[in-house]
């Protein structure tokens, strides 16, 4: 009964998160495989970041090789979706991260490296210091507003874009502004503006494109076109580009449609990645897949195991995994708040919006549904949602 | 349930072998005594990102590659942790090298033993595992004493910790238990309804086929006395009788049992079978609450070394809950009694929808037992 199947649940988690809870063993032979490395030794990039090491080692308060050292690590936290990396940049910059005054580089790492593990407030004191340092820092600037974007700031984001344009491509900032405005009321144009822009400029590097294609395609999913996100999707995966953001956007989208089965295609090979394993898991429960149950019992663990180490980046996507899939819409109302605190982008909102529903508690989503009337977000969803949980038509 | 979810277990980390989050390492700490006692996992692509461990560069590592290394990682690991009993360095040494999987890959699973002067009351760790490597490692801890279990984080901001080994462990245990019993007795709606359908006849008294309102608190303050006591005596011996593992009944055969005392207690409000001797009713049931009571305490987990003091605790707990239910419920009645309002649609419409809820549950529990094929 529920005591049993809760023990049970409890006992899996346990053993998936705890040592002492689980069963260790001795292999049986010698050439048994325990463990995957993402590199090979002699891989270049592994090389690169070797010779980086031997030279830093040698002289530690070298900045420039430090510096070199964290920002190659870094980009592998990123194409890894591997966090990891980012705790072996910080400690590249040891003898600089404790200051309170660094150098601008080492605080524009210190920013980067921070906002990755979701602590906004002193990345933006990091990057309002390296902007008294030199004020037309344009990576500090494009790093602040999308900070600014993502927590909800849309005005000094707004600045911040204005700041940057004088040094800027065209493009770069068309994406700047378009981002802002897409969320503001102008949801259309942002997306007609930003296309455009694309399509004059004449070399756009595969990265950016792949970022602007998957931004556009997010703007036409909120305008309900599905039809146009689909065809920004498409080519942004045709980039060929491993992207955990784009799959887990274009995945939500599939799931959004009713199309999990291809969510499963998509994703099969992506369980690693905890978001994309989330979408995997939420497409299997609904077609009643081979695989829901051991996704459910593993991202279960990883969040456990998260908790423990009092990580709360994953608080959106929990939210969604206890409202959805384990069917406790006051624990993913917790988590969803809790985060909303943090971030504020319309999948913050909608997870909010989502568990309220699911208990009928309109006022525990006020600061959502305030949000939604300061910046008139034209989202075809998040409107939906906010009418039915307030039933006079206040989602405006 | 249990068997569907150990294989799903043991299917995921087949096919999940490598998932991406922070590193962190898992020290279980045991003392007992002059020993402490651990076992610490760290994951393999941490020591190999320290000293290497694929030494033929194929980007795998297998269970001779870590064997072979095993003394340098015993060394570089052990000369990361200290262990000290009232301030008294204890010098741990590996005596078993096993392999185990987390949710993000394999570890090297190390246990160790560190021989100490004498047992003592402050447990020291010192924990500074890769903390120059990856600032954000974490060591997870998870010290066990005397029966209870602590955990705690180890970080580069506190990588020294100082756990007390006394008393103060066991009051805290103590209360621990004791709110587990309030808690359940405040989520337990069987037994609160059951408890509530025994008492809100106790401001009436039946003549002539009639409820009449009581005259004086005294009397309807004695029922109440003499219905809670009988209920808690009752289900602190079966309590502890299962708890201490003398009797043991299936949990489904106990829970269907409760649900029936409840459709019982609240239909005798309306068709009236025991009247002044609902104590009786009240003991009798009390019996079948108390093994409910158990299998929570089961759930729980009893320390072994602190079983009396865990279910002293968690029973002190439950009658506390209990009390404070009675206390808000006594006045309350008793200002009512006179009113039709409670005559009719209190005792009788809420004996009612209590046994009509009461059945839903029974017929539940019984269906789960007849699917299960007890």
């Amino acid at each position: 009964m529920k005591y049993c199947a809760y023990a049970a649940l409890c006992g899996v988690l346990l053993a998936g998160t705890v040592a002492v809870a689980a069963a260790p063993f001795v292999p049986r032979t010698d050439d048994e495989v325990l463990e995957h490395l993402p590199f090979r030794p002699n891989d270049p990039v592994v090389r690169e970041i070797n010779g980086l090491r031997r030279q830093l080692a040698e002289n530690p308060q070298n900045l420039q090789i430090a510096l070199q050292l964290a920002r190659s690590y870094f980009a592998q936290a990123g194409g890894q979706s591997d966090p990891r990396y980012v705790g072996y940049a910080q400690a590249a910059l040891k003898p600089w991260w404790d200051m309170a005054q660094p150098p601008a580089a080492v605080l524009l790492m210190r920013a980067t490296l921070r906002q990755y593990g979701h602590d906004f407030t002193n990345a933006l004191a990091d990057l309002d210091a390296a902007l008294k340092i030199n004020p037309a820092d344009i990576d500090a600037l494009s790093l602040r507003a999308d900070i600014n974007l993502v927590t909800g700031d849309y005005a000094t984001s707004r600045q911040d874009c204005e700041r940057m344009a004088p040094y800027v491509t065209a493009l770069t900032n068309a994406g700047c502004i378009t981002f802002i405005e897409g969320m503001t009321g102008r949801a259309r144009q942002s997306h007609d503006a930003l296309l455009a822009a694309m399509s004059r400029t004449k070399t756009v590097n595969p990265d950016q494109r792949l970022w602007i294609l998957t931004r556009l395609a997010e703007m036409a999913w909120r305008l309900n076109e599905p039809a146009l996100a689909e065809a920004h999707f498409k080519s942004a995966l045709a980039l060929n580009i491993a992207d955990g953001f784009l799959l887990a956007a274009y995945a939500d989208f599939l799931i959004d449609y009713g199309r999990l089965q291809e969510v499963l295609v998509l994703l099969k090979d992506w369980s690693r990645a905890d978001p994309l394993l989330l979408r995997l898991t939420l497409a299997g429960q609904m077609t009643a897949a081979k695989t829901f149950p051991e996704h459910q019992v593993a991202l279960a663990a990883r969040y456990a195991a998260a908790r423990m180490r009092g990580d709360t980046t994953h608080e959106q996507e929990e939210s969604r995994f206890s409202l959805v899939v384990m069917k406790q819409p006051q624990e993913a109302l917790r988590l969803a708040l809790s985060n909303w605190r943090v971030q504020r982008e319309p999948r913050d909102a909608r997870a909010v919006l989502e568990a309220a529903l699911a208990l009928k508690d309109a006022a525990a989503a006020k600061p959502v549904l305030d949000w939604m009337a300061q910046t008139g977000i034209e989202d075809w969803y998040l409107r939906k949602l906010a009418a039915q949980l307030v039933p006079a038509g206040a989602a405006k | 349930m249990m068997r569907a979810l150990l294989f799903a277990l043991l299917a995921f980390f087949a096919a999940l072998a490598a998932a991406h989050k922070p590193s962190d390492s898992y020290l279980g700490v045991t003392v007992a005594g002059d020993t402490v006692r651990g076992q610490w996992d760290i994951a393999l692509r941490d020591l190999d990102f320290a000293i290497g461990l694929d030494s033929n560069g194929n980007g795998e590592i297998t269970w001779g590659e870590l064997r072979a290394r095993q003394p340098e990682i015993d060394a570089y690991a052990l000369s990361r942790l200290t262990v000290a009993l009232d301030g008294k360095a204890c010098q741990p040494r590996v005596t078993e090298h096993l392999v185990d999987n987390h949710s993000d890959g394999a570890y090297a699973v190390l246990r160790f033993e560190a021989p100490c002067a004498k047992a003592g009351a402050v447990l020291t760790l010192g924990y500074n595992l890769f903390f120059d490597l990856d600032p954000q490692h974490k060591g997870l801890l998870r010290l066990e004493f005397d029966g209870a279990t602590r955990t705690a984080i180890f970080s580069p901001d506190a990588a020294q910790q100082r756990f007390e080994l006394t008393k103060p462990s066991r009051i805290t245990q103590f209360f621990d238990y004791g709110r587990e019993g309030v808690w359940h007795i405040w989520i337990g709606f069987d037994h609160i309804l059951f408890l509530l359908s025994l008492l809100l006849p106790a401001v009436l008294v039946i003549t002539h086929h009639q409820w009449r309102a009581v005259e004086r608190f005294k009397t309807a303050f004695w029922d109440v006395l003499k219905i809670v006591t009988a209920f808690t005596v009752a289900h602190s011996i079966t309590l502890s009788l299962a708890a201490l593992g003398v009797i043991s009944l299936p949990t489904r055969l106990t829970e269907s049992a409760i649900a029936l005392s409840v459709v019982l207690a609240a239909l005798n409000n309306i068709f009236p079978l025991f009247q002044r001797r609902r104590w009786m009713v009240a003991f009798g049931f009390g019996l079948i609450h108390g093994f409910g009571f158990a299998s929570v305490l089961a759930d729980l987990g009893l320390p072994r070394d602190a079983l009396l003091l865990a279910l002293v605790g968690f029973n002190l707990g439950v009658e506390a809950g209990q009390l404070a239910i009675v206390a808000v419920f006594l006045p309350v009645a008793f200002g009512l009694r006179r009113s039709w309002f409670y005559r009719r649609v209190v005792l009788i419409g809420g004996s009612a929808l209590i046994s009509l809820l009461a059945a839903v549950w029974f017929v539940e529990r019984a269906f789960n037992l007849k699917v299960l094929g007890f």
